[in-house]
């Protein structure tokens, strides 16, 4: 029975190479989708039944064959189910399944429909790998699995260039996010081997043994937390490694929706959880980790505000969240990190879904100027949609509500500035949040229609694409009684869950439990003080933007041009590496080649001198000859004198 | 010599993996000219096959040297017997193994681009393969010498006679600067194997002089001054074979003249000789100034591995690009060879096999492209994955085991390398594991420019998908790729005792070197 825990990957590799066979040519296209279906709907259902069957506070390992071995160091493919990785692991089969049955319609008339869903499978398997591996290499393996997918899924269109920015193209922006990521990774592996070097073991179990036995000092912590989160910021678009998410949104939106939004980038976030031994060790990392959190919430919300594109907008709006989830990482709340991970995955990915939806109806347009007016076009997709946004502006009863705010309360709970500036941060972040959210949906559904309804013909999209839109904004609307806050009495039940897993901080004084009372009331205003003047101000068009945005011309040139991050990384980064080895290609041409080219030049030369000793005229050997024998003589007479 | 010896030499392992291509080229002069392809395929196809019973021969946890044959040659040098002494051990199994896989791959593919004097190329390349083979078996010292200056020629021939306009140059160049190199070794061999008879004040000979590998590495080792200068005659002649940082120039000449079959043996094989001549020579004869040199020449390696990846990142042709890279990855198995941990060294000797075959491929993948467009320049393609969707999957293959995602075999090199340093030296891995980072750069710029963007240029929009012939060729490359990736332990368990007693006798002699 345990051993079915392989499944879960096996089945949706399995599902991948079917999957490309077909594209191959072995049976028609479309049987792929069916093939990619069973195979992720079955993984999902045996998370299921794994997750329902398993002892509560159970951690259960499954062994697999020895991977690399040397000395006494060994890493091996085992698998580990414990409350956390099981909770991981049904987010991510489950949205992972809806998104598929959603790519059937979506992708419908694509070519590469096949491919699409071999890579699709391929990310899945990958992914589990990275939820399920029992030790950090096997979570290392599926980290960069992870990345390869989304790499090539971003890439999927990669011969498509118009629409997109030059530096921005499908093809490029998927090399950008695997670059990008690979300098993430460089602080993984470098974490792992401080790791492996110490503990001489990357399983989990025995580095929680250790980090427990007061092997794992306060130093090495440090650094080990750091270079981990440094990975995290990679994957998980944060500070200063999340640019490439913005524009991974080249790929096709079921990508971004399951990839960029849902899954694969709230991997970090696991990652941090899964290695909370190490850093309630390091106050310090976590003080960082919660910093970077707290800063790319506040930037990417800001940016998102001004954004025209809904793609754009839910990217930043992706990574601002994912900074809210390293926030309560770093307050060590993990739980609630998890917690808001999870609804977070239902509410993005519906938004995600939502906006694929509006493009599908509106061939493929992105501008939310030139929308309007879609709500009696799509009814289904703007309810859902309107969930979606509820959930995300952080509206009760609306799930993002109640995991956003654990994660502000658990914050502001320590008490001490450091952390009530945090949670300020926090909180105008989730008044941008509420307000672009609804800028959002007014400018794409309300207001009058900005396109010409002759020429563009919107209308609803299939049920295949529907279904998936209304169980996330089923799960989107109620997702968030899983984890009532403490006030509302012990009905919390996803924390204590997730906490059997993860490790804790020492309770140290703070807030009491009183005051978290107040703390969801301002919750709730700062949703409302974003909601109503993103809807009031935009739901009869842009025309308020546009006049806010003359006004405010510095501040909105600042926020729409995204701050010029990737403008000053160009600068100060990229253009520099370039200029270096252009100047290294030439350094070896001339100093290096031409050093050995020299002394051969020089060899040649002096031979050519010698050369000139046998010029084939008898007279001169004879000289040279007579001169030979008299140096003889000479040396012979100095001896015999002697 | 009995006829039971030589039969034995020439028939038993491991003397047929040496004496069948040679008979083989022997044989090709007096076939006819259109059977040389043929007959090629399967000479080098039979060597294959002869040498896949020493993988279940030299099993995992396997120690010493199996399948010996050690009998005498031709007399006496310098007072010491040269005899014919040739064995294979953990060291030398997987090399032998690479070599004589990836031969008969190279002939297959070899018709694609050898339009000229096609018996010769066939004579040249088993000929090469006799060499390549008997230089990896060798452990008698002057076997050895014989074996390696034999590999020059032939290469030396496919470059210069099937090779580009600069071919002269190219040939030229790498016979002489490792002609050079070699010298110097030769000189040190010569010292090492008088230096092996100790004499005692009477007159009495207390120990005899041999030139057989594994009887010198037993021995203590010799006094600290002759000892240095040997270890760095070798250690020259290996650096410029590999290459290392500052000895590399000749590489690039070399591959982008090369014939696509010269590059893939020089790539695949010819370059690990001189990591391989590192474990097997410097580590155990010379095991104090090994570890004394050990992080300078880490040092060098280091400068290779980024200079390398930086280098290959400025290069517009596809060709040049991979050739530095190469510098790049063999700068990762010098990192390893000399960071003196068993996890450090067994994970170069599996990047040696991994870079054969991923290098291979891709000297291969570039060759496929270059005979449909006769040009390698990056900035003339764009967008062929459109034409050619299973030459983009092999090259995204190759491209992938090359900058080592895990799931192919480069991970698993590189992360041992990596890890094996760091138990050493932590500083040392921190400066390697940003070459993870530059290969990336590189390697996906290329497959960008290459593969993906838009199909613009009209002469690639005729281009044909590679044929089932060239297919034959990268699937079992592809093969092995993820074979080693996903389950390495067949090949490391085999590696295993060799690399660590050599690790152990550096280690034991010099309290420096750690672990």
């Amino acid at each position: 029975m345990e051993k079915l825990l392989f499944l879960i990957p096996l089945l949706p590799l399995a599902g991948a190479a079917l999957s490309g066979a077909i594209h191959a040519g072995l049976a028609p296209r479309k049987s792929a989708g069916v093939v990619a279906n069973l195979a992720v709907w079955g993984a999902f259902a045996l998370a299921l039944s794994l997750f329902l069957g398993l002892d509560p506070g159970g951690v259960m390992i499954v062994r697999g064959f020895t991977w690399i071995q040397a000395g006494s160091f060994r890493a091996a493919f085992d698998l580990r189910l414990d409350s956390l990785s099981a909770v991981m692991i049904l987010v991510v089969t489950g949205v992972s399944a809806l998104i598929h049955l959603y790519s059937v319609g979506y992708m419908a008339h694509d070519e590469g429909f096949a491919k699409f869903f071999a890579y699709l499978n391929l990310f899945v398997f990958a992914m589990s790998l990275l939820v399920l591996g029992a030790n950090m290499l096997l979570m290392f393996v599926g980290w960069e699995g992870v990345g390869l997918m989304s790499y090539l899924l971003i890439g999927f269109w990669y011969d498509r260039e118009e629409g997109f920015a030059p530096e921005a193209t499908p093809a490029r922006a998927g090399q950008k996010a695997f670059i990008v990521n690979r300098i993430g990774d460089f602080g993984f592996l470098l974490g792992l081997f401080l790791l492996a070097t110490h503990f001489g073991s990357l399983d989990y179990g025995v580095l929680k043994a250790k980090a427990a036995s007061g092997a794992l000092t306060p130093g090495l912590a440090l650094a080990v937390g750091l270079l981990l989160f440094l990975g995290a910021t990679g994957k998980s678009a944060q500070i200063p490694l999340y640019i490439w998410l913005p524009d991974a949104m080249a790929g096709p939106t079921p990508v971004s929706a399951l990839i960029h939004a849902a899954t694969m980038v709230t991997a970090g976030v696991y990652m941090v959880s899964r290695c909370s031994f190490i850093y309630v060790h390091a106050p310090i990392a976590l003080g960082v980790v919660a910093l970077v959190g707290g800063l790319t919430a506040t930037l990417a919300a800001a940016i998102a505000v001004t954004q025209r594109d809904i793609k754009k907008v839910l990217a930043y709006s992706t990574v601002s969240q994912l900074g809210y989830m390293f926030l309560g990482c770093g307050a060590g709340a993990f739980s609630a990190a998890v917690f808001h991970l999870t609804t977070h995955a239902f509410f993005k990915a519906l938004l995600f879904l939502g906006a694929g939806s509006v493009m599908h109806a509106m061939h493929d347009e992105l501008d939310m100027l030139k929308m309007g007016g879609l709500k009696k076009y799509m009814p289904i997709t703007y309810l859902t949609f309107l969930a979606g946004a509820f959930s995300l502006a952080g509206m009760p009863p609306f799930s993002g509500f109640f995991s956003k705010d654990e994660i502000l309360w658990q914050t502001v709970r320590f008490g001490d500035p450091f952390h009530v500036a945090l949670y300020a941060l926090g909180a105008l972040t989730a008044v941008f949040t509420a307000f672009y959210t609804f800028r959002m949906v007014s400018l794409t559904f309300l207001g009058k229609e900005r396109f010409d309804p002759g020429q563009v013909h919107p209308h609803e999209s299939p049920p295949t694409m529907t279904i998936p839109l209304v169980v996330l904004a089923i799960l989107a609307t109620v997702g968030g009684f899983l984890g009532l806050p403490h006030v509302f009495g012990h009905l919390n039940l996803i924390g204590p869950f997730v906490e059997r897993s993860t490790a804790a901080l020492e309770e140290s004084g703070g807030l009491g439990h009183g005051a978290e009372w107040i703390f969801l009331l301002v919750g709730v205003g700062c949703a409302l003080l974003g909601i109503l003047p993103g809807w009031a101000l935009y739901k009869a068009g842009p025309g308020w933007g546009e006049r806010m945005a003359r006004r405010l011309h510095p501040l909105y040139i600042l926020s729409y041009g995204k701050f010029f991050v990737d403008e000053i990384y160009a600068f100060l980064v990229v253009a520099p590496l370039r200029l270096f080895s252009v100047a290294c290609a030439l350094f070896d041409q001339a100093v290096v080649d031409g050093l050995v080219n020299g002394t051969a030049r020089r060899c040649d030369e002096a031979g050519g001198a010698v050369n000139k000793v046998q010029d084939g005229k008898v007279s001169t050997y004879a000289a040279w000859f007579a001169a030979g024998a008299l140096v003889l003589g000479i040396i012979v007479l100095v001896g015999v004198l002697r | 010599m009995s006829t039971a010896d030589i039969l034995t030499l020439l028939f038993g392992m491991p003397g047929i993996l040496v004496f069948l291509p040679l008979l083989g080229a022997i044989g090709i002069l007096m076939a006819p000219p259109k059977w040389a392809f043929r007959w090629t395929v399967a000479v080098t196809l039979a060597v294959f096959a002869f040498s896949v019973p020493a993988w279940f021969g030299y099993g995992p946890g396997a120690s010493g040297v199996a399948y010996e044959v050690n009998l005498p040659w031709f007399g006496h040098i310098l007072g010491v017997e040269v005899r014919f002494h040739m064995g294979i051990d953990g060291l030398s199994l997987l090399l032998v193994l690479l070599t004589t896989f990836l031969s008969p791959l190279v002939v297959i593919a070899a018709p694609g681009h050898i339009r000229k004097r096609e018996r010769e190329f066939c004579f040249w390349m088993l000929l090469m393969e006799a060499g390549m083979i008997g230089t990896f078996l060798a452990l008698d010292l002057f076997l050895f010498y014989v074996f390696w200056e034999l590999m020059l020629v032939p290469l030396y021939f496919l470059i210069g006679i099937w090779g580009g306009p600069r071919r002269i140059y190219a040939a030229v160049k790498f016979f002489l600067y490792t002609l050079a190199g070699s010298l110097l070794m030769l000189g040190a061999i010569i010292y090492l194997v008088l230096q092996s008879t100790v004499i005692g004040p009477d007159g009495q000979v207390l120990q005899h002089g041999t030139a057989q590998v594994l009887e010198l590495a037993s021995r203590s080792p010799l006094a600290w001054t002759p000892q240095v200068l040997c270890f760095l005659a070798f250690t020259l002649s290996f650096a410029i074979k590999v290459p290392l940082f500052p000895f590399h120039t000749w590489l690039p000449d070399a591959h982008v003249e090369a014939p696509t079959s010269g590059s893939v043996i020089l790539a695949g094989v010819l370059l690990k000789m001189g990591t391989y001549g590192m474990l097997r020579f410097c580590a155990p004869l010379f095991p104090e100034a090994f570890a004394y040199f050990a992080p300078w020449i880490m040092g060098l390696a280091l400068v290779g591995i980024v200079y390398g990846a930086l280098l290959a990142w400025a290069q517009e042709d596809m060709k040049k690009l991979v050739a530095y890279s190469s510098i790049s990855h063999l700068g990762f198995v010098v990192l390893g060879t000399f960071a003196l941990t068993t996890m450090a060294m067994k994970g170069s000797l599996l990047q040696m096999v991994n870079h054969g075959l991923s290098t291979g491929a891709l000297f291969l993948l570039v060759g496929m492209v270059y005979e449909r467009r006769h040009t390698r320049m990056i900035a003339e393609f764009g967008g062929i994955a459109r034409v050619m969707p299973v030459y983009a999957f092999f090259l995204m293959v190759a491209t992938l085991a090359a900058i080592g995602l895990p799931g192919t075999n480069g991970f698993v090199g590189e992360f041992m390398i990596l890890l094996g340093t760091f138990e050493s030296r932590p500083v040392f891995a921190v400066v390697g594991a940003s070459g993870v980072v530059l290969g990336a750069l590189y390697m996906l710029s290329m497959v960008r420019r290459v593969l993906f963007g838009p199909l613009d240029k009209p002469a690639n929009k005729e281009l044909r998908d590679i044929t089932w012939r060239e297919r034959g060729v990268l699937i079992p490359i592809a093969a092995l790729i993820f074979w080693i990736g996903v389950y390495p332990s067949p090949f490391l368990d085999r590696m295993d005792k060799t690399l660590r007693k050599i690790q152990q006798r550096v280690v034991s002699i010099h309290p420096s070197g750690r672990k």
